[in-house]
């Protein structure tokens, strides 16, 4: 019951010093920009590069205070590019990295993201999405979808996009990211909100030592020390050759796309209308359908996890005998194209959106609902 | 006893033994091997990291064996920061045109030499963009006709002065070490493996931030031969960018 979670259960390392932060075996009330830094922490990442930018500042300021106490490099940059080039650095030294801003500062990192992706360089992007396009505003929206999804920098290049939708969720997520980065060694980005990073939830706290994967880096700059030397580079010049790195890239993003699909559902076997959604619209999805289900509609909810890769194969299959699917974003209208291309035109899909950071209730939703299928019921 | 003088003439263990691309009658190639001849001198082949730029020196890991790293354009001293403050035992050092360091990357550069990195910056200054073809450098002297500025750089038309970056970071209290050679002549090559050692010998005493800034001949791209070429850092690129320990 994905959906459910307000609360949930998080593992804290009892290597670090949490008990000034945290208290074990309790529920803390934490935001999601802190609860993301410290997930961070935990996943055992030792560096951090960052630029002030509204609204992921809790997490830039967390990172200042914990990671010197954990041991690992807190670095605030210049700008958003010299941060994102700082975690290539780190990375190419074999640290877990991160960096983290929010939609205007995400585009000028992207010349640092590509240049990881294309020199398989494992790192952690966190995109705290705020309004735009430009300067936009601070409030909350999801305009990023392709920016994160499709592309971003230049070149052939996919990131792996988780896109949580609780407090509790953040967490876990960002500690999944970095061994999703290492075992693929490339960026991946958790792509949340203003909402959630700004929004404090309870999530309970449990002592135990998270079971942290190590990766062998054996192609790290450490010193050429009883070794060849290693090369860290994202060049390719001869003939050929570069075609190759980009077949080599493309074959481990399918077994991306075979392997790390995830998505939540709730009530879909008995529904006839599915909704989907990610993040944190996928809460006010479930408020709206919890109202639908009281007046007698059955409604089912489907929610990616992985934005990329996208659960195209998944959705379909599990839409198969339903009559229509509704998607809600905080945007324009991005992720619904996925949506309309994993349903082939099978089944009607309806998109309901706002933009500007301007935030639809559930009590939106429902009347949208009822004033499309009334009128489909007419035609 | 007089000290026992070394003659023997080999490459150095940290230079592979390959050709390079480089033009006739280029600079880097000399730096590239006195770079090597103080990573073996000093015996920290086995630590040292080097950040290689964007520009004609970005495959420079064909040529050095040790580890290195390449850079986006202008990013070489914030991927050396990150380096090196998470492996402080390692030597660090950044290999640098002047495009890439003071135009694309005078953020990093200052940045870097501000928080008083314990880095080591190798600044290769050619007064032009090299691998580009040949276009206005932010080193430009003015009047030098490039691709950019067909006519020659004028101030007054607002293509600028030359940016004398060593200056400008000498003044930061994070850096430790600025100094501007050139590798035109043997005597100017021998300050050279002086100042380049020293940048090193700065890193290892944990002294902060160093930078050689080295005046380099290009003579394709000056249309010059070779010989024209080192008169013309002697004669013309030192009124500019006089050589001498800045800082």
């Amino acid at each position: 019951m994905l959906y459910k979670g307000l609360t949930k259960i998080i593992i804290l390392d009892s290597r670090f010093p949490y008990k000034k932060y945290m208290s074990a075996n309790k529920k803390v009330l934490i935001t999601g920009n802190e609860a993301m830094a410290e997930a961070a922490l935990q996943a055992g990442c030792r560096f951090f590069a960052g630029y002030p930018i509204t609204p992921q500042n809790e997490l830039i300021a967390y990172m200042a205070k914990r990671m010197p106490k954990a041991g690992g490099v807190f670095i605030q940059a210049e700008s958003e590019i010299a941060a994102v080039n700082m975690v290539f650095g780190a990375s190419a030294a074999g640290f877990r990295a991160i960096t983290t801003s929010s939609s205007p500062g995400i585009s000028l990192k992207q010349e640092g993201i590509s240049y990881m992706a294309g020199a398989q360089l494992p790192c952690v992007i966190i995109n705290v999405m705020r309004a735009g396009p430009g300067l936009g505003n601070i409030t909350p929206s999801q305009g990023d979808y392709f920016q994160a999804t499709k592309g971003g920098g230049h070149g052939d290049y996919n990131l792996i996009v988780l896109a949580p939708s609780t407090v509790a969720e953040a967490f876990e997520l960002t500690m999944l990211a970095f061994d999703l980065a290492d075992k693929y060694r490339n960026p991946v980005m958790i792509l949340t909100d203003a909402f959630l990073g700004q929004m404090a939830e309870p999530i309970e706290i449990k002592r135990q030592r998270p079971k942290n994967k190590n990766f062998k880096k054996d192609w790290a700059l450490t010193g050429a020390k009883n070794r060849k030397p290693n090369v860290i580079s994202s060049l390719f010049i001869k003939e050929g050759v570069l075609e190759e790195h980009n077949k080599k890239l493309q074959e481990k993003y399918k077994s991306v796309r075979k392997k790390e699909i995830r998505y939540k559902s709730l009530n879909l076997k008995e529904a006839d209308i599915v909704f989907v959604s990610y993040g944190i619209v996928s809460r006010i999805a479930q408020e709206a359908a919890n109202i639908l289900k009281r007046e007698g509609m059955n409604i089912g909810l489907f929610s990616p996890v992985t934005l990329w890769p996208f659960p195209y194969k998944q959705l379909k299959q599990l839409t198969a005998d339903k009559k229509a699917v509704f998607v809600f974003e905080l945007s324009s209208g991005q992720m619904v194209q996925d949506v309309e291309f994993a349903l082939d035109r099978t089944l009607p899909v309806y998109f309901y959106g706002r933009m500007g950071g301007e935030v639809f209730s559930e009590k939106d939703i429902v009347k949208f609902v009822k004033k499309k299928l009334t009128y489909a019921g007419k035609s | 006893m007089p000290e026992k003088v070394n003659l023997e003439f080999k490459k150095p263990r940290s230079l592979r033994n390959v050709s390079t691309h480089y033009c006739p009658g280029c600079g880097h190639g000399i730096v590239h091997r006195l770079v090597t001849e103080i990573v073996d001198e000093l015996e920290i082949r086995e630590k040292t990291v080097a950040i290689a730029p964007v520009g004609c020196s970005v495959i420079a890991y064909d040529y050095w064996d040790f580890d290195v790293s390449e850079a986006a354009h202008g990013r070489a001293l914030a991927v050396a920061t990150a380096m090196k403050r998470c492996r402080p035992n390692l030597v660090v050092f950044t290999y640098q045109g002047d495009g890439d360091l003071a135009s694309i990357g005078i953020a990093e550069t200052l940045y870097a030499a501000n928080r008083g990195e314990n880095l080591t910056c190798i600044f290769i200054n050619n007064a032009c963009y090299g691998m580009t073809g040949g276009q206005m450098a932010p080193t430009t002297l003015i009047g030098q006709k490039t691709t950019t500025t067909p006519w020659g750089r004028d101030p007054a038309k607002g293509d600028g002065f030359p940016l004398k970056v060593s200056e400008l970071i000498a003044n930061l209290p994070g850096v430790c070490y600025v100094e501007r050679v050139s590798v035109s002549n043997p005597q100017n090559v021998i300050k050279t493996k002086k100042a380049i050692k020293q940048a090193f010998l700065n890193q290892l005493e944990d002294k902060g931030f160093s930078l050689v800034e080295i005046l380099s001949q290009c003579p394709v791209i000056w249309r010059m031969t070779p010989q024209e070429a080192v008169k013309w850092v002697e004669s013309e690129m030192i009124k500019t960018f006089p050589l001498g320990r800045i800082k």
